[in-house]
């Protein structure tokens, strides 16, 4: 009899247990709806306008059947533009850096913006209503008004500036200690060749083939074409050799054109120096493409330079270059066209070696510097991929948000 | 004259290098407005310029035609080419009724402008694309041959990732399709990013030194 009472009393007890989830679920559930607490509204900051910030602190009863709803207007012409469950859209769901967030992590926000029926302009003010819906019940807050404004300032990529501000510290900082002392170069091969190719060209008495690529003067690599132009062009007015540059843009012509008469003159060979060594050809990628092709199976220069950013023609160019026999040496940072000149040209500056070569050329010690600058750049760069590596892993391990603190200082965001 | 040709160009390439860094942290319209205005700008000194590139161009190839150059037959081609399509974009369209003032159609109808695009010029840039098929072949059948260690490498790699990249080549040897997606998402990748962050630091200290003037040499001269 005491057993069973016992009996008895245990399934009682795992009973009550069973149900007490469904009790207070049920009581929940019963809990009349609240109004959303500390609602505000905002103009969205780093914006270029058009944008408006909902912000409110989370509920007790945020959960996923439970809908949030925001409407824009009053009155007669207020309507909804977003629903979504309640356990969703907080600040820390916002790709935004640590410092550019806008509340806790854990406050709901909602980034309401022109697009799909709602237009924000600029200077208007809007009145904005978040409305709780659980079932049949829905509750809605007093509308507040705000007004979308461009800024000045875009500060989720301050990061950015600040890194390019050290980057250039450093920099500046690398020319005034390669001034006070020597840095050393490691040899680039290619650059060594330069030489070797303007002598060879010399000796067979056949023009040197330059070529800028495809890019106008707005592009890096076709400012660092240009350079490594006279540093070739002096070195070529020396040995009185032919020196043929084609061009696909009239300004990187006229821009060419100056370097090379300047290279001579440096030289002292003003006399030797022909106006039209440096020529345009046309704007259209194959038919340049093809005049070009042309000049080296008539001409056959002894040596062909491929400097600057290249695209679809890459390959022609260089495999008719090896097919006459020319000592070839390209240049690019068109990392898709690379394999084709690595494959097709006897020496190839991958990459940066192609702002390294003006450097490399002159060795003067405001370029050398720079170069320096940037091996220090890299080594800074190879130290965060190491420590964001660390970081990011014990981050998911630890399911810990702090790891954000260091990531966010190094992300690309907009 | 050393003002003008030294110090005002560095002085505008300082203050406008400066500034349109400075603008890609600005996200204001008037910032946009102005980025967009001077691209206008841009394009309108390219259009100037082309005028100097085309007097470039008619004067090296009349001088080839004058000189009788190997190759000057080319050159009368090129003139021919160019004054005939010129002809045919200021022509008159009988079937169409009006001018054809650069078009290529006019209601639905080709024009000699259109057709001298459609049927010359597109065929020919087809052609040139063409040939890259061959190229390509011819290139990696040199590059290929396995005459060193690395060369070694690239030709196994290859081989793989062309097995990898086609339904055969996957069906035949099934593994090379995963193979060749670790090729190019880590090795390749890799590799690439690594490039590119060289790329991205030259490109950045080549613009430092000619915002504050340390490069010159795109002036003509790198000394004064």
């Amino acid at each position: 009899m005491k057993a069973e009472c016992g009996t008895l009393r245990l399934l009682a007890a795992l009973l009550c247990l069973c149900l007490f989830p469904l009790t207070t679920s049920e009581a929940r559930s019963r809990q009349a709806l609240a109004p959303p607490q500390n609602l505000r509204v905002v103009d969205t900051p780093s914006d270029s306008g058009g944008g408006l910030i909902v912000l409110w602190s989370e509920a007790d009863y945020d959960a996923p059947e439970v809908r949030y709803q925001i409407l824009v207007g009053e009155g007669a012409e207020k309507r909804m533009v977003a629903e979504f469950p309640a356990n969703s859209h907080y600040v820390r769901d916002v790709k935004w850096p640590w410092w550019a967030r806008v509340d806790r992590p854990d406050v709901h926000q909602f980034n309401l913006k022109s697009g799909k029926g709602l237009e924000l302009k600029n200077g208007t003010s809007y009145a904005v209503t978040l409305a709780v819906v659980k079932g049949t019940e829905r509750v809605e807050t007093p509308p507040l008004r705000a007004i979308p404004e461009p800024n000045w300032v875009n500060w989720n990529q301050m990061n950015n500036l600040l890194l390019v501000l050290l980057f250039g510290a450093v920099v500046l900082g690398s020319i005034r200690t390669a001034k006070q002392r020597d840095i050393f170069l490691r040899r680039i091969p290619g650059l060594d060749a330069v030489d070797e190719a303007i002598g060879r060209a010399t000796e067979l008495g056949k023009p040197i083939l330059y070529l800028t690529g495809a890019g106008d003067m707005s592009e890096p690599a076709t400012i660092a074409a240009a350079v490594i132009l006279g540093r070739v062009a002096k070195r070529v007015a020396a040995y009185e050799t032919d020196l043929l540059v084609p061009h696909r843009d009239p300004i990187v012509m006229a821009v060419c054109q100056e370097i090379t008469k300047q290279s001579y003159l440096e030289a002292g060979k003003p006399d030797v120096f022909k106006e039209d060594s440096n020529f345009f050809i046309t704007t259209d990628q194959f038919s340049y493409t093809a005049a070009v092709d042309g000049i080296m199976l008539r001409r056959k220069p002894a040596a062909n330079f491929f400097m600057g950013s290249y695209f679809a023609e890459a390959l022609l160019l260089t495999e008719t270059g090896a097919s006459t026999g020319a000592i070839q040496i390209a240049g690019t940072d068109s990392d898709h066209q690379m394999p084709f000149f690595v494959t097709t040209c006897d020496y190839t500056l991958i990459g940066e070696e192609l702002y390294a070569a003006s450097a490399y050329l002159s060795r003067e010690p405001i370029q050398v510097g720079t170069l320096r600058g940037q091996d220090l750049g890299k080594g800074f760069i190879l130290v965060v991929l190491a420590l964001g590596t660390i970081l990011a892993t014990a981050g998911v391990l630890f399911d810990t948000d702090w790891p954000r603190i260091m990531l966010d200082l190094f992300k690309d965001l907009k | 004259m050393i003002f003008l040709r030294r110090q005002l160009p560095l002085l505008i390439t300082f203050v406008t290098g400066v500034l349109f860094a400075a603008q890609y942290y600005v996200p204001h319209p008037r910032s946009e407005f102005m980025l967009t205005e001077v691209t206008k700008w841009l394009q309108i000194i390219g259009g100037f310029a082309l005028v100097l590139g085309v007097t470039s161009l008619f004067h090296i190839h009349a001088v080839k035609i004058r000189r009788k150059e190997p190759g000057w037959g080319y050159s009368l081609v090129l003139y021919a080419g160019i004054f005939g399509t010129i002809a045919a974009g200021f022509s008159y369209s009988f079937a169409a009724g009006q001018w054809v003032n650069g078009k290529e159609t006019i209601n639905g109808i080709m024009t000699a402008f259109g057709w001298v695009y459609l049927n010359m010029m597109v065929p020919l840039q087809g052609s040139m694309f063409a040939l890259l098929a061959f190229f390509i072949a011819s290139a990696a059948y040199r590059s290929f041959r396995a005459r060193s260690r690395e060369a070694a490498l690239l030709l196994i790699a290859a081989v793989i990732v062309m097995m990898g990249r086609v339904p055969l080549g996957e069906m035949l040897l099934p593994v090379s399709g995963d193979v060749t997606q670790w090729i190019l998402n880590v090795l390749n990748a890799a590799v690439r990013r690594a490039i590119l962050i060289g790329i991205s630091l030259g490109a950045i200290a080549l613009s430092l030194k000619i915002i504050f003037g340390i490069e010159r040499a795109y002036l003509g001269g790198s000394k004064e």
